[in-house]
């Protein structure tokens, strides 16, 4: 640890502060991109599943 | 190939899958031996004692939360011109990161600002500058959330950004129109001049930018294929209310 003397709160301070908001940052990004892949997957998965079902009405005639 | 092929949704999230796993890691490695070596290996500055160590992580926020501005500005302009819906995502995932760099900036500069200057806060050319880009940055995320119809947030964001430019721009010269107040101008680039950066800080420093400015681009890719996929998603459920 480097001494810092009487200015150790400033700079002990900026460190934490600056580290904590681009952790924080980097986190939320994070968050948001998986979030965002995990619903597109399991709403184009319902698309597919309605797909499938229409064509598989359609083979039937109308009638599945 | 033209640069216009990374309009395309589908290619764009392909070239940033590519791009990431290797930016990522070249942006963490670049910030963590900036800030390792300068926190831990460089002296303390003949006037400013230890509180120069602050400089490696101010500076590079700085430099990026004005830069971020102009590469929303950018991507704002190509979508206003040529209607590429992914550079409007890429402005609008840009604006979380720049705002955070703006953020980082103001509160090491008033903690680096205390003990040099005396006072956390002074309403300096480049300190009000800077709070205005912070303003503007909150007003240009609110109105993307307060505007419904996508195209139409991002042609008002679109002119938002336009107009905050004056005041990134006045950020970044502030310091040279007005020479007054308390901010010094910049340093790095006067090597020879009267009072330039001292070399021990030079190498370090240049290391936290380059880190700085690696990140800010994947975290941009990062966001830019959230929304991509966030509007695909808002197709999809809007069909399905449709259908139901």
């Amino acid at each position: 640890m480097p001494e810092l003397g009487k200015y150790a709160f400033a700079v002990l301070a900026s460190y934490g502060a600056g580290l904590a908001l681009l952790g924080a940052v980097v986190a939320l990004v994070v968050w948001r991109f998986r979030r965002a892949k995990a619903a597109l997957i399991a709403a184009e998965a319902r698309l597919a599943a309605r797909a499938a079902q229409g064509h598989h009405g359609q083979a039937n005639g109308g009638r599945a | 190939m033209s640069i216009w092929e990374y309009a395309n949704p589908k290619k764009f999230i392909e070239t940033a899958g590519r791009i990431l796993p290797v930016l990522l890691p070249l942006a963490m490695g670049f910030l963590l031996i900036g800030l390792v070596w300068g926190f831990f290996f460089t002296p303390e500055d003949y006037k400013q004692g230890a509180t120069v160590k602050i400089m490696f992580l101010h500076v590079p926020a700085a430099m990026m939360a004005i830069n971020a501005w102009g590469m929303m500005l950018v991507a704002s302009l190509i979508w206003i011109i040529r209607r590429h819906h992914v550079s409007a995502l890429a402005a609008r995932a840009a604006a979380p990161v720049g705002l955070t760099f703006t953020l980082i900036a103001l509160v090491t500069g008033a903690l680096w600002g205390q003990p040099m200057w005396g006072t956390w806060w002074e309403w300096d050319p480049r300190l009000t500058s800077f709070l205005i880009l912070l303003l503007f940055y909150l007003g240009y995320i609110a109105l993307w959330q307060a505007v419904e119809n996508p195209d139409t947030a991002a042609d008002l964001t679109g002119l938002l950004c336009v107009v905050g430019s004056v005041f990134a721009l006045l950020s970044r010269y502030a310091v040279k129109f007005w020479n007054q107040g308390l901010h010094q101008d910049s340093t790095i680039l006067k090597v020879g001049e009267k009072d330039p950066l001292d070399p021990a800080y030079y190498w370090p420093l240049i290391f936290c930018l380059i880190g700085i400015v690696l990140l800010f681009l994947a975290l941009v890719l990062i966001g830019t294929v959230t929304e991509i996929r966030l509007r695909r998603l808002a197709v999809i459920e809007a069909r399905e209310r449709q259908e139901a």
